[in-house]
């Protein structure tokens, strides 16, 4: 997929849509005051979630999409960064917000380390050593001798935290501001990182590794780096995961998590920050709706059984990679490039060039 | 003198660009044709034409046979041997691999087995190297075996794309001499594409010059050998 | 001792099974140079088909047969009806379609024949046969049928024609083209054959660990590890490794780590192989010119 020049990248700023998008979403527990409805708590909880994956799938898209290494794999960090927090608050008392960075940091060590091996991987070879990470993630969070910290198959039960004193807001609505400012900070720290040289080195690096290389791009160094960020952002959103949910287990866990994350990269569109949003807004959309899409496929196709989410998922993906490779950020684009050569003035013809017309007959 | 391969009006499409306009040629039976040009020209994308690898528009007959709609493995069946530009050679299988590879497409195993024999005649450097894997080879000895590949298909006609590409000059005469000996003896036209446009020129018998996509000029090699303004022009020599 | 030789005879009789397993990866990987992520979903639906057709009635070793052509047929399809229209477009959309093929078989296995664990058949008589009780007539059965298929396969791969040219379409798709090779039946043909091959192994494999959606996933990368030790573009190499990989896995759970970190330690020998020796054990380096 050759690089298309964003224009976001030329731009000072973050543009408009960012802006009014974002502030949008401050806005929305605001309703929680005018709308006395119990079920509010449940929409905060979808936004932070919606949020969590937003993150988790820019962390992904960070390492797939920009700088082109696959990775099945990601629910591993997405677990890692759970429990780390889980663990720290739980054992070693920290307050919630104190684990993200904690979170942040062995996240990132954990995917810098992975890079390494990663480095020699390619296409199918690196999907393929993600897989089997998180195929094995569930059974190596249930092994007895970490049981003491990670409470085994059970898993760890957290507590969600109030909001600070003195702040006149729900639980949930801060948590949802909380996920929002994290979602913030790093949306912007990405725009910034893939704004500049670093960004334009990873990009290099995915549409092709030996000429960046040639170039003078240190490309071990960048893709190990790559790795270690994209797993940090994941790892966050495992962190703002367990703090949200106040429940981490091992079976929460399984691969699973990583198709999901797959699934919103792949909806909302690679290398799209915007398509990050879209996939978690996708992620949690189809959550929710599972049930009632399941029961409108028994009826429109006549199944005898009940469809399971996975299958849905699975359907999606198929579907995408035939209609939308790109995502829905990906259509878009494409639609406004459309839209705008049907606008343009037309190009003028280039004049033929001057030809020798000398058509002679055989002889032979 | 039938026409073994017949082009009209070929128009020729990477996505939206256009790389051939409306081009017309001819090979005659039994003869070597040369499209000449300047890198771009369009040489590379017109034996991709007519073997239906690119997307394209208008008419292409062999023996006067429509095979404007065939899949390019169809074309092949129909004794076309195209040896494409870099080679294409099976790095990951041996040279006899690579050369008995035409047995799946021959129903005539004798014929098949004569051409190896013919192969090896011509190459017998290919002969020495059976077992080795072929992305070992020089670029020479990829050249010569994938004219071996071709020929094991038996063909009528042969669309060579730049053979002397990335080969010493000593190698590039030896193996013109060897096209040579197969258009003559085992009577297989040729269409050959090339930048080293003196070599092809003097294996050729007629010639069409390419400029951006169109046919500038064509005539007999001898004339166009002979005209110093047009070389300079097309040929930068 | 005597212990020591009963956990390598048990590494040697799961490591059948991953040898199994493998072979259907290779077998993919060598006709369509890819990586089947969905082999191993593949393999469990078509033993849940075999399981229904035995549950209806029909003989065992019919039921074998009519799963095997099924699956034949099945693979074929997906390659032209699924992977097909994908055929030029980058590995990431592959891999992504693979694991939506790896989604959906579960998901239809689970919801048609639920997760409730069910017992398989085996053609093999109970018992066992190697004196001390060390190795059931099953586990000997799984070594016979694998090594059969690794014999075929062999033949038809390096010595008959066909062979050489899904070899070739995989390898170099364009000039397999150039050489008249109808390269798209190629690759359905593969996957046909690898589906096949799957449903043998998940036909093995669950009399075994019982049949269940969850059956193969981890017996999966054991697969991939197996192939990868001993070269994924090889079939005997895959076999090799599969024995290799489980004698280890025995030995390793026995004597060091334990028995729960399984999967960890698959992971850990996927990551190896193809960090420090891509080309497996027996496989060849292909050189690539830039």
């Amino acid at each position: 997929m050759a690089a298309q020049p964003h224009s976001w990248a030329t731009k000072a700023g973050i543009g408009w849509g960012a802006l009014v998008f974002w502030l949008f979403m401050a806005t929305l527990p605001l309703i929680g005051f005018v709308w006395d409805d119990p079920s509010f708590d449940y929409w905060m909880f979808m936004g932070q979630s919606m949020l969590i994956y937003a993150i988790a799938v820019l962390g992904l898209n960070l390492l797939t999409g920009f700088n082109g290494q696959i990775s099945l794999g990601h629910g591993a960090f997405f677990a890692l960064g759970a429990y780390i927090a889980a663990i720290l608050m739980n054992d070693a008392g920290w307050p919630y917000w104190a684990t993200l960075p904690a979170a942040a940091v062995v996240c990132f060590g954990a995917g810098f380390l992975f890079g390494f091996p990663a480095l020699k991987l390619e296409g199918h070879y690196l999907a393929l050593a993600t897989f089997s990470l998180a195929i094995a993630v569930p059974q190596l969070l249930k092994h007895k001798a970490i049981t003491h910290w990670t409470g085994g198959v059970s898993g760890l039960v957290l507590e969600k935290p109030d909001p600070p004193f003195g702040v006149p807001l729900s639980p949930d609505q801060f948590l949802y501001y909380f996920c929002l400012g994290v979602a913030a900070l790093l949306f912007w720290a990405a725009f910034n990182l893939l704004r500049g040289r670093t960004g334009l080195g990873l990009m290099a690096i995915r549409d092709h590794a030996m000429a960046a290389a040639t170039m003078g791009i240190d490309t071990a160094l960048y893709k190990t780096i790559a790795f270690g960020i994209s797993a940090l952002f994941t790892g966050v959103a495992g962190a703002l995961s367990a703090i949200t949910v106040a429940y981490v287990a091992p079976d929460s866990f399984t691969l699973q998590l990583s198709v999901y994350f797959l699934v919103g990269l792949v909806v909302g569109g690679l290398s799209s920050l915007p398509g990050c949003i879209i996939g978690g807004v996708f992620l949690v959309l189809v959550q929710n709706t599972a049930q009632s899409i399941s029961n409108w496929a028994k009826g429109t196709f006549a199944l005898a059984y009940d469809v399971p989410p996975w299958a849905i998922y699975g359907v999606v993906l198929l579907l995408l990679m035939y209609l939308l490779p790109t995502g829905v950020a990906g259509g878009i684009t494409r639609l406004r490039v459309w839209v705008a050569r049907r606008l343009a003035p037309p190009v003028p013809r280039a004049s033929e060039p001057a030809v020798i017309q000398r058509q002679t007959t055989e002889a032979d | 003198m039938a026409a073994i391969l017949e082009v009209e009006k070929l128009s020729a499409y990477y996505g939206h660009i256009r790389a051939l306009y409306e081009v017309d040629f001819s090979i005659e039976e039994g003869g070597v044709t040369a499209l000449l040009g300047a890198n771009g020209a369009g040489k590379t994308t017109t034996l991709r034409a007519i073997c239906n690898m690119v997307r394209r528009t208008g008419t292409t007959r062999l023996a006067g046979q429509d095979i404007t709609r065939r899949s390019t493995e169809d074309i092949v069946r129909m004794r076309v041997a195209h040896v494409p530009e870099g080679r294409g050679t099976f790095t990951g299988l041996t040279v006899e691999e690579n050369l008995k590879l035409a047995f799946h497409t021959r129903r005539d195993r004798a014929a098949a087995n004569r051409d190896l024999d013919l192969v090896f005649d011509l190459f017998p450097r290919l002969a020495e190297r059976l077992r080795q894997q072929a992305g070992t080879l020089s670029g020479g000895e990829q050249q010569m075996l994938a004219i071996g590949r071709a020929l094991m298909l038996g063909p009528r006609l042969m669309l060579l794309d730049e053979p002397s590409f990335g080969l010493a000059p000593l190698v590039v005469q030896e193996i013109f001499s060897i096209l040579r000996r197969i258009n003559e003896r085992e009577k297989v036209s040729m269409l050959i594409v090339e930048q080293n446009a003196a070599m092809a020129l003097d294996l050729a018998d007629h010639v069409y010059l390419l400029e951006t996509g169109r046919v500038v000029t064509s005539g007999p090699s001898s004339l166009v050998q002979n005209d110093a303004a047009l070389r300079r022009a097309y040929l930068g020599y | 001792m005597e212990f020591f030789i009963q956990q390598i005879a048990a590494g040697l009789t799961s490591g059948a099974i991953y040898a199994c397993v493998a072979l259907g990866l290779v077998m993919i990987f060598v006709s369509t140079d890819h990586i089947n992520f969905a082999q191993g979903e593949m393999a469990m639906f078509s033993t849940y088909l075999a399981w229904a057709l035995i549950q209806a009635g029909i003989p065992y070793w019919v039921a074998f047969g009519l799963t095997i052509v099924f699956s034949f047929f099945g693979g074929l399809l997906i390659q032209r009806v699924i992977l097909k229209p994908l055929e030029t477009a980058p590995v990431l959309s592959l891999v992504v379609c693979f694991i939506a093929l790896l989604s959906i078989f579960n998901a239809i296995a689970g919801m048609v024949w639920s997760y409730t664990v069910k017992q398989f058949p085996s053609p093999f008589p109970a018992g066992s046969m190697i004196a001390g009780g060390l190795v059931s007539q099953h586990q000997i059965g799984v070594v016979a049928v694998t090594m059969i298929m690794l014999g075929i396969l062999t033949v038809f791969f390096r010595y008959t024609t066909l062979g050489l040219a899904m070899r070739a379409a995989a390898q170099n798709p364009a000039s397999a083209r150039l050489m008249g090779v109808r390269v798209s039946w190629m690759l359905a043909l593969g996957w046909g054959l690898a589906a096949s091959i799957g449903a043998v192994a998940g036909m093995l494999v669950a009399p075994i660990v019982f049949l269940d959606p969850g059956m193969m996933a981890g017996i999966l990368i054991y697969g991939f590890a197996a192939a990868l030790v001993g070269g994924i573009g090889n079939p005997g190499g895959a076999v090799a490794g599969g024995f290799i990989v489980g004698v280890l896995e025995n030995l390793v759970g026995t004597y060091l780590i334990g028995n729960e970190l399984k999967l960890t330690l698959a992971l850990i020998l996927v990551v190896c192989v193809l960090t420090l020796k891509p080309a497996g054990l027996f496989g060849r380096v292909t050189v690539k010119r830039v």
